[in-house]
């Protein structure tokens, strides 16, 4: 069949996938899985990392070929060898990563995309089109400015006015409100939800947020470790029914309950300082306590200067101006002040900023303590038997799977990593502990048992410090919620007392 | 005035004719390397694409009469070393910087050893237009006689500052170079976008070469080349990637490039070499000025290996 001979009629179409197995080498990414979108609705595809969600849409976008199946659009069987087939057929896609090119305006961005660029671009006439294409559209964005420059939640709505633009009616949405505040996913997702109903396009959203699916979905397909769990109708099926189906007959590690009292100051900013790499501010002088005892959440969008502050108390960055005390005393981020303070570190991406990817496990496990008793003697001379009997040991506490104790930590997967960073990091005595993301992008059980840690390590007496953008995780984890905007702390609160709303309103910036 | 002495005037004249003589190599090589690079690959492999330019045009020139034929020959032999630089990058885990230095030594050695025959030689030379016909002062009138490839740079750096913004290849150019995941996405592919802008910037860099052996210095031996090529990669990071500053770069570092011999001139010998030097001590105290710890390079094209 040739693509693009019979174009689906006007409106929304639906797309089913019929028998997809995909075979990456000897790993079977894809076990005979079935997909039935219907025309003009609103699905939800749900799974656990590595259950095979990003594989099956990104076979239907023709990406990848199938080892074995069908994809019929609109009914109709088609051979979808590449993107450029699928978007003939009018499919589209948001991905989870951004595909707008940041050095770019929003227009140049939006006029790239198309299939028919110009030779010469006619500038003045094309914004005049997309001005008349904005004003049809229920969000705006500012068309003249560069993509860096406005904000994610803005970013998030060009990547799907892109995707209007071009005339898609079949768009699937890799987890687009992970970088969102709960009122701008609300706002999306309603706007792309009335479409759906009146007609004008079918949706498949990949997400792990039920809330989201119970809001917007009509219908959820569930994966488990690339077969077919579970499908039916949101309004027949219950979060937790969904939740059951996802991880199967896997065991939660159980956190322990909220314990004792915060304590002293541990943790003390004094108006901290820091520039980010285009050497503007990025966190503009901000003071904050954290007590022996208690967790104290930083919430905001990503990229309000959550990361410059924690890599300057990572030792990462260099601090511009402010004092950070440690239990009273002077702190500089120097490896002797960490460990006379007993400090401990989950940065995000841990693979890339807590670790050296092709060292062994038992040598990343081994970083903070590796020159001293019982690891070395005076100093130098390293026993490589205690890294490895010590390695052992902890990858038997915290379940880390790895083949051997000297598999470079590369190879591991993104939750067994997070593990082995843990079992570095609280494997000793913890008097403050600072946590970035700690579990973005982790399974149900990886981030079960981190959150568990998380919650011991506080309840044994530690000043934990929690920076997320999961907004879910810090209300669960933290005792005091700040939030951080552009820079500063604008908003503070006891978490059993804070608003939902009023949180997001500060996250937004208004 | 009427022996022709202008004393000192010499050196600010002298430099004058210097930043457009001894500019249009760096002018071609820069904004050929400007297209490579914002398409997000390095090719320092230039050096040895402008010299094997300049051997392959005064060869042409010699054997067909044609000065202009030699400069195809010498974009052409460009375009050709470029695909080559482009095509060993495509494989996976190849290094562009590594493969750029290995293609500077190549096309230096070829250029060397399929150049020998054409020392002895005299090729014709290209043509230049007479500026300074209006004035008496022979220092004047050698200053401004500009070769047409000069021209044909000046105007080629606003055309590609338009076209980076305004042509369909322009964009590709740009997506490819800041983010390969979102030209993929849209369906492009990222290596043929590099294969032909590299193709392009090495036309360009072997044209800049064409004017060394047929113009200024007007021969062909193996010493032609000062490093101008690498010195013209350089100056794209200090351009910031844009044409129109490569343009004013280009004419800096000729200026800078002609002081030595302009001094000369006037009877300040001292310190020659020193002042020889002064292309040199630019481009260091323009990259320690302009470097910094705590930020990256604005302007950078994201994709490129030494900012990723």
């Amino acid at each position: 069949m040739i693509i693009g001979e019979t174009p689906p009629p006007a409106g929304a179409f639906g797309v089913d996938a019929i028998a997809m197995t995909m075979r990456f080498g000897d790993f079977l990414a894809l076990d005979n899985v079935e997909l039935k979108v219907r025309p003009g609705s609103f699905h939800a595809l749900l799974g656990e990392n590595g259950a095979g969600k990003s594989t099956l849409v990104k076979c239907i976008m023709g990406y990848y070929r199938a080892t074995e199946g069908d994809i019929l659009v609109g009914g109709r069987e088609q051979a979808i060898a590449n993107p450029k087939d699928a978007h003939a057929l009018g499919l589209g896609m948001v991905y989870q990563h951004f595909t707008l090119v940041p050095a770019m305006t929003v227009a140049e961005n939006l006029v790239l995309a198309r299939d028919d660029v110009p030779a010469v671009v006619n500038w003045p006439k094309e914004m005049k089109e997309l001005e008349a294409f904005l004003a049809r559209m229920p969000f705006k964005v500012p068309l003249g400015a560069k993509v860096s420059d406005i904000s994610a939640g803005e970013r998030q709505k060009c990547e799907i006015l892109k995707q209007l633009y071009l005339k898609r009616r079949f768009l699937i949405l890799d987890e687009p409100t992970s970088v969102l505040t709960p009122a701008e996913a609300d706002e999306v997702l309603g706007m792309l939800r009335d479409m759906v109903v009146k007609g004008e396009l079918t949706i498949l959203m990949i997400t792990h947020k039920f809330r989201e699916v119970m809001a917007f979905a009509d219908d959820v397909t569930i994966l488990r470790r690339g077969k077919l769990a579970g499908a039916g109708k949101v309004s027949e099926l219950t979060p937790d029914a969904m939740a059951r189906t996802m991880i199967g007959a896997e065991e939660l590690t159980v956190q322990p309950l909220r314990t004792g009292e915060a304590g002293q100051a541990r943790l003390e900013l004094a108006k901290v300082r820091a520039l980010d790499d285009a050497g503007a501010i990025a966190v503009h002088d901000v003071s904050l306590t954290v007590r022996a005892g208690e967790i104290v959440g930083i919430a905001g969008v990503s990229g309000n200067g959550q990361r410059q502050l924690v890599e300057v108390l990572a030792g990462q960055r260099e601090q511009e101006g402010g004092e950070i005390r440690v239990a009273g005393d002077s702190y500089h981020a120097s490896r002797e002040e960490m460990r006379r303070h007993k400090m401990s570190l989950l940065p995000e991406e841990p693979l890339k900023n807590a670790c050296v990817g092709g060292m062994s496990v038992a040598d990343n496990i081994a970083f903070r303590e590796f020159d001293r008793a019982p690891f070395a003697s005076g100093g130098w001379w390293l026993n490589r038997g205690a890294f490895r009997d010590d390695a052992k040991r902890k990858i038997r506490q915290y379940k880390i799977k790895t083949r051997t104790p000297d598999t470079p930590i590369a190879a591991l997967s993104g939750g067994n990593v997070q593990r082995a960073v843990l079992a570095r990091e609280l494997g000793g005595n913890v008097e403050v502990l600072i946590a970035a993301n700690p579990c973005f992008g982790l399974d149900f059980a990886a981030v079960a048992q981190i959150h568990a840690e998380i919650m011991a390590a506080r309840n044994r007496g530690a000043a934990v410090l929690l920076v997320s953008e999961d907004l879910d995780e810090l209300l669960e984890l933290s005792d005091r919620l700040v939030v951080m905007f552009h820079g500063e702390f604008v908003y503070e609160a006891r978490t059993s007392q804070a608003d939902l709303t009023v949180v997001g309103r500060h996250m937004a910036g208004h | 005035m009427a022996d022709g002495s202008i004393g000192l005037w010499t050196v600010p004249l002298a430099v004058l004719g210097g930043a457009i003589r001894v500019s249009t190599p760096f002018l071609f090589v820069s904004l050929g390397e400007c297209i490579t690079e914002r398409s997000g690959r390095i090719n320092l492999g230039l050096e040895g694409t402008l010299v094997m330019g300049a051997m392959s045009a005064y060869g042409i020139s010699y054997l067909t009469g044609s000065p202009w034929l030699g400069v195809l020959a010498a974009g052409i032999t460009g375009a050709l070393l470029g695909a080559l630089h482009a095509g060993i990058c495509s494989l996976p885990r190849v290094n562009d910087i590594a493969v750029g230095i290995a293609l500077m030594l190549f096309g230096t050695g070829l250029a060397f050893y399929l150049g020998k025959p054409l020392i002895e030689p005299t090729a014709p030379r290209l043509p230049a237009i007479d500026f300074g016909w209006w004035s008496d002062i022979p220092q004047v009138r050698a200053a401004l006689r500009v070769n047409v490839l000069f021209l044909i740079g000046v105007a080629l750096a606003p055309i590609l500052y338009w076209a980076f913004r305004t042509t369909r290849w322009g964009l590709l150019i740009r997506t490819a170079g800041e983010s390969s995941d979102a030209a993929r996405a849209m369906g492009h592919s990222v290596l043929l976008i590099r294969l032909r802008a590299t193709m392009v910037g090495g036309f360009l860099a072997g044209i800049g070469g064409s004017f060394l052996s047929l113009f200024y210095p007007g021969s062909w031996n193996e010493g032609l080349s000062s490093g101008q090529g690498i010195t013209a990669v350089a100056l794209v990071i200090f351009a910031r990637w844009d044409p129109m500053l490569c343009l004013w770069a280009s004419l800096a570092f000729g200026g800078a490039a002609a002081l030595g011999p302009a001094l000369q001139s006037v009877g300040v010998t001292s310190g020659y070499h020193l002042f020889n030097a002064a292309p040199y001590i630019l481009t260091l105290a323009i990259m320690i000025i302009t470097c910094s710890p705590k930020r990256t390079l604005t302007g950078a094209p994201a994709e490129l290996s030494i900012t990723r």
